[in-house]
Protein backbone atom coordinates (compact mmCIF):
# COMPACT_ATOMS: atom_id res chain seq x y z
CA UNK A 1 0.00 0.00 0.00
CA UNK A 2 2.03 3.49 -1.04
CA UNK A 3 1.80 6.01 2.34
CA UNK A 4 -0.97 8.50 2.14
CA UNK A 5 0.16 11.65 -0.32
CA UNK A 6 -0.91 13.69 2.36
CA UNK A 7 1.48 12.55 5.40
CA UNK A 8 4.09 15.17 4.98
CA UNK A 9 2.57 17.94 7.64
CA UNK A 10 0.30 16.23 9.55
CA UNK A 11 1.03 15.90 13.35
CA UNK A 12 -0.29 12.67 15.34
CA UNK A 13 -1.83 13.39 18.74
CA UNK A 14 0.14 13.17 21.78
CA UNK A 15 1.03 9.86 23.39
CA UNK A 16 -0.41 8.88 26.61
CA UNK A 17 1.58 9.69 29.73
CA UNK A 18 4.82 7.93 30.35
CA UNK A 19 5.84 7.75 33.51
CA UNK A 20 9.81 7.19 33.64
CA UNK A 21 10.91 5.17 37.03
CA UNK A 22 14.35 4.48 38.44
CA UNK A 23 13.94 0.71 37.55
CA UNK A 24 13.67 1.37 34.07
CA UNK A 25 16.53 3.81 33.84
CA UNK A 26 18.69 1.30 35.33
CA UNK A 27 16.99 -1.05 32.95
CA UNK A 28 18.43 0.97 30.15
CA UNK A 29 21.47 1.49 31.26
CA UNK A 30 21.64 -2.09 32.08
CA UNK A 31 21.03 -2.96 28.62
CA UNK A 32 23.38 -0.60 27.38
CA UNK A 33 26.15 -1.16 29.52
CA UNK A 34 26.77 2.23 31.16
CA UNK A 35 27.40 1.38 34.67
CA UNK A 36 27.57 5.26 35.78
CA UNK A 37 25.88 6.14 38.99
CA UNK A 38 24.29 8.25 38.03
CA UNK A 39 21.55 6.11 36.28
CA UNK A 40 21.02 4.02 39.41
CA UNK A 41 21.82 5.88 42.73
CA UNK A 42 19.61 9.09 43.68
CA UNK A 43 22.00 9.89 45.82
CA UNK A 44 24.81 10.32 43.26
CA UNK A 45 22.43 12.07 41.33
CA UNK A 46 21.40 14.74 43.55
CA UNK A 47 25.33 15.02 44.36
CA UNK A 48 25.75 16.05 40.74
CA UNK A 49 22.42 18.19 41.14
CA UNK A 50 19.97 15.99 39.65
CA UNK A 51 16.55 15.86 41.36
CA UNK A 52 16.69 12.06 40.85
CA UNK A 53 18.47 9.58 38.56
CA UNK A 54 19.29 10.35 34.73
CA UNK A 55 18.74 8.26 31.61
CA UNK A 56 21.61 8.08 29.61
CA UNK A 57 21.39 10.27 26.24
CA UNK A 58 19.22 8.06 23.92
CA UNK A 59 16.79 7.19 26.36
CA UNK A 60 14.34 9.93 24.62
CA UNK A 61 13.96 7.10 21.66
CA UNK A 62 11.53 4.82 24.08
CA UNK A 63 9.00 7.72 23.94
CA UNK A 64 9.82 8.50 20.72
CA UNK A 65 9.49 4.99 19.88
CA UNK A 66 5.82 4.85 21.30
CA UNK A 67 4.70 7.93 19.15
CA UNK A 68 6.34 6.55 15.90
CA UNK A 69 4.72 3.01 16.56
CA UNK A 70 1.45 4.68 17.16
CA UNK A 71 2.20 7.14 13.75
CA UNK A 72 2.96 3.79 11.84
CA UNK A 73 -0.05 1.75 12.70
CA UNK A 74 -2.49 4.57 12.08
CA UNK A 75 -5.20 3.44 9.84
CA UNK A 76 -4.55 6.31 7.30
CA UNK A 77 -0.65 5.63 7.30
CA UNK A 78 -0.46 1.72 8.00
CA UNK A 79 3.39 0.98 8.02
CA UNK A 80 4.36 -2.71 8.86
CA UNK A 81 7.37 -1.98 11.64
CA UNK A 82 9.64 -4.86 10.01
CA UNK A 83 9.31 -3.16 6.29
CA UNK A 84 11.09 -0.45 8.08
CA UNK A 85 14.47 0.35 8.47
CA UNK A 86 15.63 3.49 10.85
CA UNK A 87 17.71 5.79 8.41
CA UNK A 88 19.15 8.38 10.89
CA UNK A 89 18.37 9.78 14.33
CA UNK A 90 19.36 12.45 16.12
CA UNK A 91 18.19 14.22 19.69
CA UNK A 92 18.47 18.02 20.41
CA UNK A 93 18.52 17.56 24.08
CA UNK A 94 16.55 20.31 26.63
CA UNK A 95 17.74 17.91 29.59
CA UNK A 96 18.79 14.95 30.86
CA UNK A 97 15.51 12.61 31.28
CA UNK A 98 14.85 11.94 35.24
CA UNK A 99 13.39 8.96 37.55
CA UNK A 100 9.63 10.98 38.20
CA UNK A 101 9.08 12.63 34.61
CA UNK A 102 6.09 11.97 33.27
CA UNK A 103 6.16 12.59 29.61
CA UNK A 104 4.19 12.48 26.48
CA UNK A 105 5.67 12.96 22.73
CA UNK A 106 3.72 14.53 19.53
CA UNK A 107 5.14 13.10 16.45
CA UNK A 108 4.44 15.18 13.14
CA UNK A 109 5.75 14.35 9.44
CA UNK A 110 8.33 16.69 8.28
CA UNK A 111 8.51 15.25 4.66
CA UNK A 112 8.32 12.24 2.70
CA UNK A 113 10.52 11.79 0.16
CA UNK A 114 10.02 8.34 -2.50
CA UNK A 115 13.60 7.02 -3.85
CA UNK A 116 14.07 3.33 -5.75
CA UNK A 117 10.74 1.94 -3.98
CA UNK A 118 11.32 3.20 -0.80
CA UNK A 119 9.77 6.33 1.17
CA UNK A 120 11.82 8.18 3.26
CA UNK A 121 9.45 9.67 5.80
CA UNK A 122 11.52 12.20 8.65
CA UNK A 123 9.64 12.58 11.58
CA UNK A 124 10.01 14.88 14.58
CA UNK A 125 8.84 14.25 17.91
CA UNK A 126 8.87 16.55 20.57
CA UNK A 127 9.10 14.99 24.19
CA UNK A 128 7.55 17.32 27.11
CA UNK A 129 6.88 16.65 30.40
CA UNK A 130 2.63 16.61 30.86
CA UNK A 131 3.51 20.24 32.62
CA UNK A 132 4.99 21.55 29.38
CA UNK A 133 8.37 21.29 30.13
CA UNK A 134 10.41 20.34 26.84
CA UNK A 135 13.19 17.84 27.61
CA UNK A 136 14.19 16.53 23.90
CA UNK A 137 13.11 16.71 19.90
CA UNK A 138 14.25 13.88 18.42
CA UNK A 139 14.00 13.60 14.74
CA UNK A 140 14.22 10.46 13.06
CA UNK A 141 14.25 9.58 9.36
CA UNK A 142 12.32 6.26 8.58
CA UNK A 143 13.16 4.10 5.29
CA UNK A 144 9.76 2.20 4.64
CA UNK A 145 10.20 -0.32 2.01
CA UNK A 146 6.62 -1.46 0.90
CA UNK A 147 5.95 -5.08 0.50
CA UNK A 148 5.05 -6.07 -2.71
CA UNK A 149 8.93 -3.94 -3.79
CA UNK A 150 10.91 -6.32 -1.21
CA UNK A 151 13.20 -8.52 -3.37
CA UNK B 1 38.10 12.26 32.31
CA UNK B 2 39.44 13.16 29.24
CA UNK B 3 40.60 16.62 28.56
CA UNK B 4 38.18 18.03 26.13
CA UNK B 5 40.04 20.30 24.72
CA UNK B 6 40.22 21.39 20.24
CA UNK B 7 41.96 18.52 18.71
CA UNK B 8 41.56 16.33 21.41
CA UNK B 9 41.37 12.35 20.37
CA UNK B 10 39.20 10.22 22.00
CA UNK B 11 39.04 6.40 22.52
CA UNK B 12 38.52 4.11 20.73
CA UNK B 13 36.44 2.80 22.97
CA UNK B 14 35.41 -1.33 22.10
CA UNK B 15 32.21 -2.66 23.11
CA UNK B 16 31.27 -5.98 22.35
CA UNK B 17 27.34 -7.13 20.65
CA UNK B 18 25.79 -10.85 20.97
CA UNK B 19 22.52 -11.40 20.31
CA UNK B 20 21.73 -12.29 23.79
CA UNK B 21 22.77 -7.78 24.17
CA UNK B 22 19.88 -7.71 20.90
CA UNK B 23 17.00 -8.84 23.16
CA UNK B 24 17.71 -7.32 26.49
CA UNK B 25 17.61 -4.00 24.65
CA UNK B 26 14.80 -4.69 22.92
CA UNK B 27 13.12 -4.98 26.30
CA UNK B 28 14.78 -2.27 27.61
CA UNK B 29 13.48 -0.14 24.69
CA UNK B 30 10.07 -1.67 23.61
CA UNK B 31 11.66 -1.74 19.67
CA UNK B 32 10.76 -5.54 19.45
CA UNK B 33 11.31 -5.19 15.46
CA UNK B 34 11.76 -8.76 14.91
CA UNK B 35 14.67 -8.03 11.90
CA UNK B 36 16.82 -8.14 15.70
CA UNK B 37 15.86 -11.10 16.71
CA UNK B 38 14.66 -13.62 13.80
CA UNK B 39 17.21 -14.37 11.48
CA UNK B 40 14.04 -15.95 9.31
CA UNK B 41 12.14 -12.78 9.15
CA UNK B 42 15.61 -10.53 8.77
CA UNK B 43 16.13 -12.73 5.53
CA UNK B 44 12.85 -12.07 4.24
CA UNK B 45 12.96 -8.59 4.31
CA UNK B 46 16.84 -9.15 2.63
CA UNK B 47 19.11 -8.46 5.31
CA UNK B 48 21.99 -11.53 5.80
CA UNK B 49 20.69 -11.98 9.18
CA UNK B 50 19.95 -10.65 12.51
CA UNK B 51 20.95 -6.81 12.88
CA UNK B 52 21.78 -4.56 15.74
CA UNK B 53 19.11 -1.87 16.85
CA UNK B 54 20.84 0.85 14.98
CA UNK B 55 19.40 3.04 18.50
CA UNK B 56 21.50 0.14 20.05
CA UNK B 57 24.97 1.04 18.37
CA UNK B 58 23.99 4.69 18.80
CA UNK B 59 23.69 4.35 22.39
CA UNK B 60 27.16 2.72 22.27
CA UNK B 61 28.51 5.87 20.90
CA UNK B 62 26.79 7.58 23.37
CA UNK B 63 27.60 5.68 26.13
CA UNK B 64 31.54 6.65 25.26
CA UNK B 65 30.68 10.49 25.01
CA UNK B 66 29.07 10.02 28.61
CA UNK B 67 32.68 8.64 29.54
CA UNK B 68 34.46 10.91 27.77
CA UNK B 69 32.65 13.92 29.45
CA UNK B 70 33.27 12.40 32.81
CA UNK B 71 29.98 11.06 33.51
CA UNK B 72 26.24 11.40 32.10
CA UNK B 73 24.34 14.30 31.63
CA UNK B 74 26.15 16.42 29.61
CA UNK B 75 25.21 15.64 25.81
CA UNK B 76 23.32 18.35 24.36
CA UNK B 77 22.83 16.78 20.56
CA UNK B 78 23.73 13.65 19.27
CA UNK B 79 22.87 13.14 15.54
CA UNK B 80 23.84 10.40 12.78
CA UNK B 81 22.72 7.72 10.13
CA UNK B 82 22.42 4.56 9.83
CA UNK B 83 25.01 3.94 6.93
CA UNK B 84 25.60 0.32 7.58
CA UNK B 85 24.26 -2.89 9.48
CA UNK B 86 25.93 -4.18 12.54
CA UNK B 87 25.14 -7.98 11.48
CA UNK B 88 25.42 -10.30 14.93
CA UNK B 89 25.90 -14.05 14.36
CA UNK B 90 24.30 -16.58 16.92
CA UNK B 91 27.25 -17.36 18.41
CA UNK B 92 28.81 -16.73 22.02
CA UNK B 93 31.65 -14.03 20.92
CA UNK B 94 28.76 -11.80 18.38
CA UNK B 95 31.18 -8.27 17.48
CA UNK B 96 32.68 -5.61 18.73
CA UNK B 97 32.18 -2.33 17.77
CA UNK B 98 34.12 0.47 18.41
CA UNK B 99 33.77 4.28 19.82
CA UNK B 100 36.66 6.92 18.82
CA UNK B 101 36.07 10.80 18.47
CA UNK B 102 37.35 13.98 18.10
CA UNK B 103 36.91 17.59 19.55
CA UNK B 104 36.30 19.55 16.82
CA UNK B 105 36.10 22.66 18.67
CA UNK B 106 34.67 24.38 21.73
CA UNK B 107 32.37 27.40 21.41
CA UNK B 108 29.65 29.34 23.52
CA UNK B 109 27.29 26.02 22.23
CA UNK B 110 29.70 23.80 23.85
CA UNK B 111 32.29 20.79 23.08
CA UNK B 112 31.71 19.98 19.26
CA UNK B 113 32.35 16.14 18.72
CA UNK B 114 32.87 13.89 15.57
CA UNK B 115 32.46 10.45 16.25
CA UNK B 116 33.70 7.34 13.97
CA UNK B 117 31.93 4.25 14.84
CA UNK B 118 33.40 0.91 13.34
CA UNK B 119 32.49 -2.80 13.06
CA UNK B 120 34.93 -4.82 11.40
CA UNK B 121 36.12 -2.69 8.76
CA UNK B 122 32.75 -0.82 7.94
CA UNK B 123 31.76 2.99 9.34
CA UNK B 124 28.41 1.52 10.73
CA UNK B 125 27.05 5.28 11.46
CA UNK B 126 27.15 8.08 9.30
CA UNK B 127 28.76 11.06 10.02
CA UNK B 128 28.19 10.73 13.80
CA UNK B 129 28.78 13.54 15.99
CA UNK B 130 27.55 15.48 18.97
CA UNK B 131 27.45 18.45 21.35
CA UNK B 132 28.75 18.20 24.46
CA UNK B 133 27.88 21.15 27.47
CA UNK B 134 30.81 22.53 28.35
CA UNK B 135 32.96 21.25 31.82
Amino acid sequence: MPLAPDLAGREFPPTPPFDVSRSQIAAFADAIGADDPLHRDPEAAKAAGHPDVIAPPTFPIVVAFQAMTAFMADRDVGIELRNVVHSDQRFEVDRPIRAGDVLTAVISVESVRQAAGTALVSTRSRIRTVDGEAVCTAYATLAHRAPEAAS
Amino acid sequence: MTALDPGATLGPSRYPVRRSDLVRYAGASGDFNPIHWSDRVARSVGLPGVIAHGMFTMALAARALDTWAGGPGRVRELGCKFTKPVVVPDDEDGVTVLVAGTVKDVTEDGVQVALEVTCGDDKVLGQPKAVLARG
